[in-house]
């Protein structure tokens, strides 16, 4: 048969996976690891991999010793969801006018809102930075949150209007025929229908929005209570000497929630990224 | 039906409205605001005058052009290395062995996760006396002693390089993976009916099946290595003496942290010119793949 490997193929193949999801997966390893042991023995040497006086005890402490640590995490849920929320009022409707309707510039428009996927918030962080204090913004969510907005719309609306050409027609049409209002038709039939690819969107969005805040964060904000966790375990801990087993564990913590979203939604993910566009 | 007629006009451009609102704001008219700046000498005070084109100049006389070469070098390994182990790790995905959709949900992680957080936990792994690289290359005998990656020229530009690539990796495995299952399984069968090698068939059916996939995803990668920030910014700052400042590190640093926002929008005016010129690429390429396979772009 076709697929039917000869013993010396599968050994190649499983060493290969190994290999390579080594690389992928042993930084999650190492601080997983490191989160588990006590600070005198992470700065043994010889070097240890592991020893035997592991404790989660870095989980507990971390929070009385960074002790804003709950609220950088509420930061980063709170710019994401926001991100997201904006991003979809702004990418359903754009979205669903290149994929349904025919007008002048149309397809320069959409070649113009994708052209913007190539610039990241380094690029424009000099014009953005002069505007945001020109306008007193800096130290406040809305400089956090705008350009996290502004980019994560141009592969939401790539994604969403490979969704969108996907619908047959005749379902507006019919409503229409109906009498329906466009905008009706729109929110009543057309986003129903199209609900599985919103939600592609959805977490696409999330999962940009909040692993992308550095940047805006690290630049816009001094107002520490309003750091998103990135840049509050990056101030934190270049500050102090270095508490590296709670730092892992902090970033255990703030890693976990997105690789929950991830795991249980990994399906539509994957579906939803490779019909057309990448974030990267 | 003059009515509907007349609601056609208007309609599309009323559903482009808020995203054009926030695209304008967010990235049009600061692009412009660049370009305006890129001709003063502003910096912390709001006065400031128009200098021509000195920002310019100083860009061409100093160590810019190095800068530049720099980043073009950084970018192509980064690429070369995220297409090539993307690539094998596609392959190796595809096969059709047990375990294979655990192996799938596995690579993704750190797409997934915050990057600054990924480029934490390297930091760590790259600390030359309690690091894990370092610790197991001791261990295993192929370091006698210590090692700072972080703290020499060459190994902090390839500890970047390869902090750059982890993240990238999930992305592009993904992409070819998709791309190559979506390969009619009937030119497998023909071809192994006609006695093809697997190698053979990988060269002669999947690999130009792919290519298309392969360019597209080099020239995102490129694009999105060449704006990379925070990778580089938590592990060296663009140090140790300059080894990993790149075009984006530059401009970060001659303007958020010297306040010379001038000289600063200059060098992002330069940037733009090279993102546009991939952007050119990009749809040039878009275009041709459309013509070829109407389904699969545009």
């Amino acid at each position: 048969m076709l697929h039917k490997y000869r013993w010396y193929e599968y050994v190649l193949i499983y060493f290969g996976v190994a290999v390579f999801l080594t690389f992928v997966l042993a930084p999650f390893v190492e601080a997983f690891v490191v989160s588990l042991r006590p600070l005198s023995s992470l700065f043994a040497i010889p070097y240890r991999f592991i020893t035997n006086k592991m404790s989660f005890d870095a989980y507990f402490t971390m929070w009385e010793n960074v002790p804003l640590l709950w609220r950088y995490m509420l930061n980063s849920f709170f710019i994401a969801s926001v991100v997201t929320v904006l991003g979809l009022i702004c990418i359903i409707p754009a979205a669903y006018a290149f994929a349904r309707f025919e007008f002048p510039a149309r397809n320069s428009l959409l070649g113009i809102f994708i052209a913007v996927n190539m610039f990241s918030g380094a690029v424009l962080i000099i014009p953005l930075f002069k505007l945001m204090q020109q306008y007193g913004l800096l130290n406040t969510y809305f400089a956090m949150i705008a350009p996290g907005t502004a980019f994560v719309i141009p592969t939401g609306i790539w994604l969403l209007r490979s969704y969108l050409v996907r619908i047959p027609k005749e379902l507006e049409e019919a409503a229409w025929a109906d009498g329906a209002g466009k905008i009706y038709t729109l929110v009543r039939v057309i986003i129903p229908v199209a609900l599985p690819g919103i939600v592609v969107v959805t977490i696409t969005a999330f999962i940009t929005a909040y692993a992308q805040q550095f940047i805006y964060a690290l630049t816009f904000n001094s107002v520490n209570e309003l750091n998103p966790l990135p840049v509050g375990l990056f101030q934190f801990f270049g500050r102090q000497t270095v508490v590296w087993n709670e730092l892992m564990a902090a970033s255990i913590v703030g890693i976990l929630p997105v690789l929950f979203v991830y795991v249980f939604l990994q399906r539509y993910i994957v579906a939803g990224l490779t019909a057309g566009a990448v974030k990267e | 039906m003059a009515h509907t007629a007349k609601q056609k006009d208007y309609f599309p451009y009323l559903l482009l409205l808020p995203a054009s609102i926030v695209m304008v704001a967010i990235v049009a008219y600061p692009l412009f605001e660049t370009f305006r700046l890129s001709f003063t000498n502003t910096s912390m005070s709001p006065n400031f005058e128009y200098v021509g084109l000195d920002n310019y100049e100083k860009l061409m006389s100093r160590r810019f052009p190095e800068v530049i070469a720099r980043t073009f070098y950084w970018m192509s390994l980064s690429v070369a290395l995220k297409m090539l182990i993307g690539t094998l790790g596609a392959v190796l995905l595809n096969a059709m062995v047990p375990g294979r959709t655990l192996f799938r949900i596995l690579v993704m992680p750190p797409w997934v996760i915050p990057i600054a957080i990924g480029v934490f936990i390297w930091g760590w792994m790259y600390n030359g006396q309690f690091g894990m690289i370092s610790g197991l290359a001791q261990r295993i005998g192929i370091l006698s002693g210590p090692f700072e990656f972080l703290a020499y020229k060459n190994s902090a530009f390839m500890a970047t390089i390869v902090t750059d690539v982890w993240i990238g990796v999930p992305m592009v495995t993904l992409y070819l993976l998709a791309s190559m299952q979506s390969i009619p399984k009937d030119l497998y069968e023909a071809a192994w009916v006609d006695g093809a090698s697997r190698s053979y068939r990988f060269r002669r059916i999947t690999l130009p099946l792919i290519f298309p996939s392969i360019a597209t995803m080099a020239l995102l990668s490129a694009i999105a290595t060449f704006n990379s920030f925070d990778i580089i910014w938590i592990l060296t700052e663009g140090g140790p003496r300059g080894a990993t400042t790149t075009m984006i590190i530059d401009t970060y640093k001659t303007a958020i942290s010297r306040f010379k926002y001038g000289e600063g929008a200059a060098r992002t005016v330069m940037i733009v010119l090279f993102l546009g010129s991939f952007t050119l690429v990009y749809f040039m390429l878009l275009t041709r793949l459309a013509r070829r396979s109407p389904h699969n772009a545009a």
